[in-house]
């Protein structure tokens, strides 16, 4: 392959060709296509485990580490890796012979020799890439009889937990967290078999520069990487009868819960989700999109505000915890841009601990308040001390996943596909489509954009109420907005990759804008760290954006401001938005943090 | 670099090189003669510092003059290290093995001031170079 | 040229023989005249030809044609390119390239001028191990020597062209020693192979066009360059034209190294040049090419040494070491010494060197300590292939050289270590046994004294008793015996 004996070119600029053959059955495909993909076009399927391709959020991983694709080519006295192999014209491929086949098995037999093998209470059982591939490819023996690598476990942080001991050391996390999020917590240290994926000086997690995204987790094959379990925390305050302990449910859940019970993709499944919660024991089950709502009007006011006072522009929205640990960490000299706005089930909490405290004549001190979050960072959110106010206590007191939800929900045995609908509890429980649409890339922007623009121009509201330009998936967008006369210049990035070119041009002057959302999850929360693992699948982050936009469509109110819940609240306790008890319950500050 | 202050050491063509190149080889065909000492890693290790200023100090108390003391590298001999190899003008380069502070100044005193090569140390002596 | 037994020396022409630190001795041997004659006389692509017609092939180990590699990176296009040499030297037991560095460093720093030249590069780098700290310190004295005399740096004998060259200390690590690992620690990153391609002609350092070649490869250049392609290749075979330098060390006489034409025969280097086997010994193997390499037992000793040749009896040249083993050296012990090697220095990026490598090492180990069974022969046998044919870079591929080429030659003596539980060279200290022998005990004590686990039983002046079972095979006793009563089986 090094002789580059270049193929025919056809026409210059055009893609050239590359005829190859694959198992007999000959394939043409464009020049720099690797064999794994040559052998989908000609439907030959080649066991993975460390590839992964999620071309549209520009996280590939193609480090060719774990040698499971193996396959023989022609004239060639090795086997070749095809996930990371481009093949060459006239290229004679095999999969499938006894040698190819063989070296994979061994592979998958070397990682299990070096695996705790503790499928049956793992937390990845039936959920687990190199466990479906043992499946696969028959591994029925294990040869191999040497010790295991050891290490400990790191369950330092509040989100995330580090158990290297099932790492197959397929570097995903590496570059998720490094090249796509650009955070660089990951790094492979020590040699040979002593391998492992550690921090900086072996930190605890606690102590890094993780924002707590868990995208890490979201593409790891394994338990290597998994959300820190609160269930138990939650299963004994729900079954304590002297706590009244409130669920609230963030907007992208509703549509990605179902997947878990075997639902397709995208499937609204709102109305099961609350008589889940209520069936395992939740006093209320409230709707984190009321906060959604009530963040739209305070963000709103806050940029108002900032036009018309000079202040500081761009906002940037403050609504995803990861994103803010993030701009601490990287950013601390632009901590004056975020809004104030706590994220939208933070105010929840603190309206709950307090209005509705006051409503049900409860002591907000028995009070506790559960987030359903499709999120890890809202865990170590949850216990930021400025997010705490005694005797009240935390604004949240436990914060859950989709995922640990859904093993509750199994755990407590309760069949989920048969639940019939019920609704959210009366109060805090009403929500228009602008919280909605919360749960995806462009969704709180665009959320913002309808109340501003309605505010802006009282005389002549805007008809308009879908914002397309603000919608897609490319990783960094822009867009004018016309409101009032005004032309409002937005930007929307998604992953913390983008989201760190955004804030740089802003650092060095080179970009302005008004308003900045961002989400550090590439897609927005439907493909945030505690959703149901995708399966490496853009196909359903696609689908539960979707679900999303059309849940918004839906909705007989569509603007924030016309939740009648949230004017009764500024009514009855918040006065103004933006005003002084709006500032001490749901605003919050940032703090500089290191960047290690 | 380009205007460093001794800078008119450069050379600023294949000729100044070539003049150079003159001057150092007429400095070898001058009468003098020279004890190389296997300085790479393999004669440190053996003890080649000890041999040099043991040759040296015996050149200096036997009150010879014109001879060099060179450093050089690994011949490859380094089983045989360390070793001395003593180029005395008009005569064949003697190379000299697993020598010692005593040897050393038997070298001076023998093979430098008597002109007597001693065989029993010696291992190679037909070195002729280009 | 001295002849020494056949020797030819064109890459240490000038070790030994000059002052490496008077850069005005390398000059008086006709040094810088290749770059000025690359630079005033040849056009790049006469350069590169001539390297190529030279044949010269990588001495590194791969042996991949180095004009081949300068014309790849000449072509290739980037605004910045750049000369790597690679003298992170890490076979145990090899030191050519140290030997050469410590006694002819401007030779290196001529020949990659002349790449620069010819590839269109103006930066050169040679990544050196930090263990070589009299290497490091000629090389840092004949950059600043060259520097002063205009051959090196800006406007090279006024020609106007400028290439520089710095010094970059590897910390150690023997995979850095892997071109892409080499580059990837350059950049500041971890020392781990990247996937070829692209190669580093391609994309090397911070993904530009880079050629890297290895310490003695460019110590033969200059000579090309002056002598010609021709006369380069009177050296050697067809397909493996010049000299190779060999560390040569083990049970060999006169340890040290050897500069031979390639096609020399294995023998003639160890028993004319080596002076034969230490303590009139019998030659039982030849270790070529370190841990990558493999066991040529003494029934192959006429092989022509080149790279082909090498590579069909399972070994390879690599980079030059050459251990001589006898009759005292146990082949299964041997294989386990250099596995242990390989798998510590592993990266650890890739499954089969990370986990392969130690599991191969955990067999031998069982069968050097007694537990081993013919099954795991087979074992040994199949996961060896595998991890050579899917490792990812050139560490992995090779590290099972050593076992698979003992387990072919050598097999008798795995049966016995793994059936009789026995080595038959006494080196496998598990499988030993010590006993006293009655007839030369004197009952003085000494061995019970200082038995470490007091197994040794015996009253004054009465023979002493070993008690197998308790038997650490610890030597204690075997060496302060005063009267050599002592013998291990």
């Amino acid at each position: 392959m090094t002789n580059g004996n270049t193929a025919e070119n056809d026409t210059a600029g055009a893609v050239n060709l590359i005829t190859c053959t694959i198992n007999n059955v000959e394939a043409r495909v464009p020049e720099g296509s690797t064999i794994l993909e040559a052998a989908k076009t000609v439907g030959v399927h080649i066991p993975t485990l460390c590839h992964l391709d999620l071309h549209d959020l520009k996280m590939v991983n193609q480090v060719g580490t774990c040698r499971v694709c193996m396959v023989e080519a022609e004239g060639r006295w090795n086997l070749l890796p095809s996930c990371s192999t481009a093949v060459t014209q006239n290229m004679v491929i095999h999969t499938n012979t006894p040698r190819a086949v063989r070296s994979r098995r061994i592979m998958v037999e070397l990682f299990l020799s070096n695996h705790p093998k503790e499928c049956l209470i793992c937390e990845r059982n039936q959920n687990c890439e190199l466990q479906s591939l043992a499946a696969e490819l028959g591994v029925r023996e294990i040869r191999y009889t040497g010790p295991r690598f050891k290490t400990h476990k790191d369950s330092s942080s509040y989100s995330i937990v580090r158990n290297a001991e099932k790492c197959v050391l397929c570097r995903r996390c590496e570059t998720m967290c490094n090249e796509v999020q650009t955070v660089g917590v990951y790094s492979t240290v020590h040699r040979g078999f002593d391998t492992v994926m550690g921090t900086a000086f072996d930190l605890p997690m606690l102590d890094t520069a993780c924002t707590f995204c868990g995208q890490c987790v979201s593409v790891c094959p394994t338990a290597a990487l998994t959300e820190t379990d609160d269930s138990e925390e939650v299963w004994a305050a729900v079954s304590n009868p002297d706590i009244f302990v409130i669920a609230q449910t963030a907007p992208a859940i509703r549509v990605t819960l179902g997947e878990e019970f075997g639902m397709p993709v995208g499937t609204q499944v709102t109305g099961k989700m609350v008589a889940a919660l209520k069936k395992m024991g939740f006093d209320m089950v409230l709707d984190t999109d009321f906060a959604a709502d009530l963040t739209v009007v305070e963000e709103a006011s806050e940029f108002m505000h900032r036009m018309e006072h000079g202040g500081r522009l761009p906002i940037l929205t403050s609504c995803c915890p990861a994103w803010v640990k993030f701009i601490e960490h990287q950013f601390p000299e632009l901590l004056d841009i975020p809004s104030t706005c706590k994220s939208p089930h933070e105010m929840f909490g603190a309206v709950a601990k307090s209005y509705l405290a006051r409503k049900l004549g409860k002591d907000p001190a028995k009070i506790k308040v559960v987030s359903v979050m499709p999120c890890l960072a809202k865990k170590f959110e949850a216990r930021r001390e400025e997010l705490t106010e005694e005797p009240a206590g935390a604004d949240v007191d436990y914060v859950l996943s989709t995922r640990e939800l859904a093993r509750m929900i199994r755990e407590a045995g309760i069949n989920f596909g048969a639940l019939r609908d019920e609704s959210f509890d009366d109060v805090m429980g009403e929500s228009t489509g602008a919280a909605v649409i919360f749960g995806t890339t462009g969704g709180v922007i665009e959320a913002a954009v309808r109340t501003a623009a309605a505010w802006l121009d009282p005389e002549n509201p805007s008809p308009v109420i879908d914002f397309k330009q603000l919608r897609g998936i490319d990783g960094i967008r822009e867009a004018e907005v016309a409101v009032a006369g005004k032309t409002l210049k937005i930007a929307i990035a998604h992953g913390l990759g983008n989201a760190r070119k955004l804030l740089t041009a802003i650092r060095d002057g080179e970009a302005s804008y008004d308003a900045i959302e961002i989400m550090a999850c590439p897609m927005g929360c439907v493909g945030g760290g505690g959703q149901p693992y995708h399966g490496n699948n853009m196909e359903v982050l696609k689908a539960r954006m979707e679900a999303i936009f059309k849940e918004d469509a839906e909705k007989p109110l569509r603007r924030s401001h016309e939740n009648g819940q949230i004017k009764r609240l500024y009514e009855e306790f918040l006065g103004e938005p933006y005003g002084e008890k709006a500032h001490e319950l749901l605003h919050t500050h940032y703090q500089k943090r290191e960047q290690i | 670099m380009e205007n460093a202050g001794n800078g008119n050491k450069k050379l600023r063509s294949w000729d100044d090189l070539k003049k150079l190149r003159a001057g150092e080889m007429a400095k070898n065909g001058e009468k003098r003669t020279v004890l190389l000492v296997g300085m790479a890693t393999c004669g440190v290790a053996a003890g080649a510092r000890d041999v040099s200023e043991a040759l040296a100090a015996e050149i200096k108390k036997q009150g010879l003059k014109n001879i060099d003391i060179t450093a050089t590298g690994c011949y490859g001999f380094c089983y045989a290290e360390p070793m001395v190899e003593v180029r005395v003008p008009g005569k064949n380069a003697v190379r000299y093995g697993h020598v010692d502070k005593d040897l050393a100044g038997e070298i001076v005193r023998r093979h430098l001031m008597r002109g007597e090569v001693l065989d029993k140390y010696v291992l190679t002596q037909e070195v002729t170079r280009p | 040229m001295s002849d020494n037994y056949g020797q030819v020396r064109i890459a240490l022409r000038n070790c030994g023989v000059i002052d490496p630190e008077k850069i005005g001795d390398y000059i008086a041997q006709g040094g810088y005249d290749a770059l000025a004659k690359a630079i005033f006389e040849m056009t790049p692509a006469e350069i590169i030809d001539t390297v190529k017609k030279s044949g010269l092939r990588g001495r590194g180990g791969a042996g991949f044609p180095t004009g081949l590699k300068w014309e790849l990176s000449g072509k290739s296009e980037g605004d910045e390119k750049y000369v790597m040499c690679n003298a992170d030297e890490g076979d145990p037991g090899a030191f050519m390239d140290r030997s050469i560095l410590e006694g002819d460093p401007h030779s290196v720093l001529e020949a990659m001028v002349i790449c620069g030249r010819a590839i269109g590069a103006r930066q050169g780098i040679i990544y050196i191990r930090a263990e070589y700290p009299l290497a490091v310190k000629r090389l840092q004295k004949a950059i600043g020597e060259a520097e002063e005399l205009g051959l090196l740096g800006d406007d090279i004998l006024g020609s106007g062209f400028d290439f520089g060259i710095r010094l970059y200390l590897g910390a150690g690590a023997f995979v850095c020693g892997e071109e892409t690992s080499l580059m990837n620690s350059v950049q500041g990153g971890r020392g781990e192979p990247r996937i070829k391609p692209p190669f580093p002609a391609q994309a090397g350092l911070w993904k530009k066009p880079t050629n890297i070649n290895n310490v003695e490869t460019y110590a033969n250049v200059c000579r090309i360059i002056l002598n010609g392609w021709e006369w380069f290749r009177q050296f050697g075979t067809e397909k493996s034209p010049g000299t190779k330098v060999f560390a040569l060390a083990g049970k060999v006489n006169n340890v040290g190294l050897v500069e031979v034409p390639m096609g020399m025969p294995l023998r003639h280097i160890i028993e004319v040049i080596g002076g034969g086997i230490q303590n009139g010994r019998k030659l039982k193997a030849v270790q070529t090419g370190g841990p990558s390499g493999g066991c040529i037992p003494e029934e192959h000793m006429d092989t022509p040494v080149d790279y082909e040749s090498l590579v069909a009896l399972g070994s390879i040249m690599g980079s030059g070491g050459m251990i001589v083993l006898d009759e005292d050296d146990c082949m299964v012990n041997i294989a386990q010494f250099y596995l242990k090697f390989t798998a510590e220095e592993s990266c650890g990026k890739c499954t089969p060197c990370r986990i392969g490598n130690r599991r191969l090492l955990e067999i031998l180990e069982k069968i050097t300590t007694g537990g081993g069974a013919e099954k795991d022969m087979i074992d040994l046998d199949e996961l060896g292939n595998i991890v050579r044919d899917c490792s990812l870079c050139g560490l992995g591929q090779s590290s099972p050289n050593p076992v698979l080429s003992t387990l072919k030659y050598f097999r008798d003596e795995y049966l016995v270590h793994v059936n009789d539980k026995r080595c038959p060279s006494k080196r496998c200290t598990a499988l030993l046994r010590y006993f006293i022998m009655p007839e030369k005990c004197i009952g003085c004590t000494v061995c019970a004294r200082n038995c470490p686990v007091s197994c040794i039983s015996g009253e004054r002046k009465k023979t002493h008793v070993i008690d197998q079972a308790r038997c650490i095979k610890c030597n204690t006793c075997y060496e302060k015996c005063p009267v050599n009563a002592i013998t291990k089986e």
